[in-house]
């Protein structure tokens, strides 16, 4: 018996590497936890009414999709990655030395992130200075000198706040959502005190310290990746606001609230009018050189980018993504489609 | 002289009753660390059962649907590929027209048609192409509701909040309302939660998918971990000359017993991926990666249970002229297997409940199709939780309370069989 058992271990693994990387039949994605929900939801739909297998889609995060992606050419490298942000220029030239140099960027929309609180407390209305001024980790004092912030609540910030103590909930550093709510409010608050913007011309590394600083005592709160638990800890504590995507703030109307960032609410219309300050593009990239080797690939290009997914009307407004304006949208299409090699 | 007799007669009760008040303290504090964790036990076992159990139930439906040729089969085509292609949405959009006559303009219409599921037309496609001769007929269908319904029905979905913190407006739920009033809406059994697979949907997303993912998962970890853990400990407890590198060898495989399992599963991806080119998210790897992880608790049980062994049983089969194999094999081991066998189910039931090492390799992943062998993509239970966990649909939270169910159900499963084969087979000496 232990015998037969044995024998079949061996055999299946003999089979198992015989069969691995010679022959790959479905899709593989990686990526993005951001574009996640949207890729999936393309995806399924794709394995349900076409004769293709559903594409297997990874969230690894943006960078982690793009190391996998620039990895290497053949079967055993993922066909196409996801991105919260645009590719960087390093990425490219690793994507180059390893062989994968014609690749294809299509945008799929945009994503707001908000800064929420629960519906018990009064909707909070800010401004992106107000927001560095409140996690900023060193702030200018009267002298412009920089010191640990000092600001323990919101009406040491800005006057017409409340005097409610700063505590942010948001995600961690190794998150594409954090990266960008650096980059957005962080740095666009930042840029509003001119002695700083002056000093990305002089010196632009302590420029990106200082805009880029979170404050490490205790104010802003490392979440985790997980959203949904933000939102329910906002539940518990009407004081504290959230970071996070605006799909979580849609589907948590009756528990959140979005704060109203320099004048502008986090609606579908404002995000998708750019009105609204703090939103960013999602991206996926092709891999050139797998289309006609893994089947599917072109046709998968065609849904994600047909009206009835990415359209103002198409399930994936549905789930949270932000169109792009239609112009844009028939242009990336027809970009797409005859896959455009990526050029800066 | 008497005096000190005295005060030792005195001190004598008085310390013993404080020997005594320091036992009781003790003991209290024992009892209480025991309620303390029975208490969270029962707290976590019942917030996830009180937030799982509505996931059993799913909301439907019922609509009077025509199955229009027109629409199907689009110019007489009836093959099944003109079958799997037909737009069944346009007959729930007609159904729901119908149904709801007064309802007008494009806006106004998306709000209808929100109500029943975005996924119930694979449903009718499935009933078709089943069954193409109703075609051209019409029945009252059970459909599936969509997620937002389902949630208002179960009472996720506050009715009193004001209409624009609802993701369901007031006019979308008159029109529950009205179907309910009719029972044309009910909530059945959720047959979907054990047949389906994976999908972004929550109303049709299920677990059978991440099921065989961990069956097939396990069934490579046991055919590995165990004929290896086994003969490893044999020969280590039985064999093995007491020396520097056997001794080397041993200190290793206790330590790799407390080494974190996300190791394990870079080990996995340098080796079994990158090296050994074996597909990404195949339960293959999976399996031998989780193997890794359970073999040093194997090992160590198949040590600790052929050290139980009494001497006299050696002994006595050499005594009858048995070889040192014969002496092990044939008396040994089998009386060792109970406790063998205990190691190896607690350490199988370790590995279903891991997702670190699986993340590693590619098994945390959204997979819709349910695997059909070895090599096929697949995820695993805890995975399919972790996943949904960070969905955000609303609908998902009860979703993944029921499959941390579920996979506990697997777990008290496993080690209660641990325990009956335990007590079943276990000899005292």
């Amino acid at each position: 018996m232990r015998k037969l058992l044995l024998a079949a271990a061996i055999a299946a693994i003999g089979i198992g590497t015989a069969l691995a990387a010679d022959t790959r039949n479905q899709i593989r994605i990686v990526g993005s936890s951001t574009v996640f929900p949207f890729s999936t939801a393309v995806a399924e739909e794709f394995g349900k009414t076409t004769n293709f297998k559903t594409p297997v889609v990874e969230s690894t995060g943006s960078g982690g999709g793009l190391k996998l992606f620039c990895a290497g050419i053949g079967l055993g490298h993922p066909d196409i990655t996801n991105a919260s942000r645009r590719i960087k220029d390093s990425e490219v030239a690793i994507c180059a030395k390893n062989g994968v140099s014609s690749i294809t960027e299509v945008k799929v929309g945009f994503d707001g992130i908000v800064l929420a609180n629960s519906t018990k407390a009064k909707r909070f209305e800010l401004t992106r200075k107000a927001i560095w001024l409140a996690l900023a980790k060193d702030v200018p004092d009267a002298s412009g000198n920089f010191i640990p912030n000092p600001n323990k609540t919101w009406k040491d910030v800005d006057a017409s706040l409340p005097a409610v103590k700063i505590e942010v909930l948001g995600p961690p550093p190794t998150s594409g959502t954090r990266d960008a709510f650096v980059e957005l409010a962080m740095e666009g608050g930042c840029k509003a005190f001119p002695d700083i913007k002056a000093m990305k011309k002089t010196d632009k590394s302590k420029y990106k310290a200082i805009c880029h600083a979170i404050r490490e005592d205790g104010a802003f709160i490392d979440a985790g990746e997980n959203d949904n638990l933000i939102v329910q800890k906002l539940e518990a504590n009407p004081d504290a606001l959230g970071v996070f995507g605006f799909s979580f703030l849609d589907q948590n109307r009756d528990k959140v609230q979005g704060s109203i960032v320099d004048k502008v609410e986090p609606s579908f219309d404002n995000i998708s009018g750019g009105q609204y300050p703090v939103s960013r593009s999602l991206y996926f990239y092709v891999k050139n050189a797998h289309v006609g080797v893994v089947p599917g690939i072109k046709e998968f290009i065609d849904a994600f980018t047909s009206e009835t997914a990415w359209g103002p009307y198409g399930y994936l407004a549905d789930r949270g993504l932000i169109p792009l304006p239609v112009d844009e949208r028939d242009k990336i299409r027809s970009a797409a489609m005859s896959l455009m090699p990526y050029a800066k | 002289m008497t005096d000190a007799v005295i005060t030792k007669k005195r001190a004598a009760p008085s310390r013993s009753r404080s020997r005594a008040r320091a036992e009781k303290r003790f003991r209290f504090y024992c009892v209480g660390a025991v309620l303390a964790a029975v208490a969270f036990l029962i707290f976590l076992l019942t917030s996830i059962t009180l937030s799982g159990y509505t996931a059993l139930l799913q909301t439907h439906v019922r609509l009077d649907v025509t199955y229009d040729a027109a629409v199907i089969e689009r110019g007489g085509n009836r093959s099944a590929d003109a079958l799997m292609g037909a737009d069944y949405g346009a007959l729930i959009r007609q159904s729901l027209m119908t149904k709801f006559p007064n309802v007008e303009g494009r806006k106004n219409l998306r709000r209808l048609f929100a109500l029943v599921s975005d996924q119930a037309r694979f449903e009718l496609r499935d009933r078709i192409t089943a069954n193409p001769d109703i075609i051209g007929k019409t029945e009252p269908i059970w459909l599936t509701a969509s997620g937002d319904v389902d949630m208002l029905m179960k009472g996720y979905m506050r009715r009193d909040v004001p209409e624009g913190e609802r993701r369901l407006d007031n006019q979308q739920i008159g029109w529950i309302d009205l179907l309910s009033s009719e029972d044309s809406i009910e909530k059945r059994l959720n047959v979907a939660f054990f047949t389906h697979a994976d999908s972004r949907t929550p109303e049709v997303a299920g677990i059978w998918g991440a099921v065989v993912g961990s069956f097939y998962t396990m069934v490579i970890t046991l055919l590995f971990a165990f004929p290896v853990g086994l003969m490893t400990g044999v020969y280590l407890q039985e064999f093995a000359t007491k020396n520097r590198w056997s001794r080397l060898v041993e200190v290793n495989i206790n330590n790799l017993a407390a080494v974190p399992s996300i190791v394990f599963g870079l080990l996995g991806l340098a080796v079994f991926l990158n090296f050994g080119g074996m597909p990404r998210s195949a339960p293959l790897v999976g399996g031998i990666t989780l193997a890794l992880m359970t073999l040093p608790t194997i090992i160590i049980a198949t040590r600790a249970s052929l050290l139980a062994i009494p001497p006299s049983i050696r002994e006595a089969a050499r005594g009858v002229g048995a070889s040192e194999t014969q002496v092990v094999l044939h008396h040994v081991v089998p009386l060792a297997m109970p406790g063998i066998l205990t190691g190896t189910i607690i350490g199988m039931a370790r590995a279903l409940g891991e997702t670190a090492p699986l993340l590693m390799i590619g098994m945390v992943a959204f997979i819709a199709d349910i695997p059909q062998s070895f090599t096929d993509p697949a995820t695993a239970l805890p995975v399919q939780i972790f996943l949904w966990a960070d969905s955000p649909e609303r609908a998902f939270v009860e979703r993944t309370a029921a499959a941390t169910l579920v996979l506990l159900a697997f777990l008290i499963t496993m080690n209660g069989l641990a325990i009956y084969m335990r007590k079943r087979f276990e000899r005292r000496w």
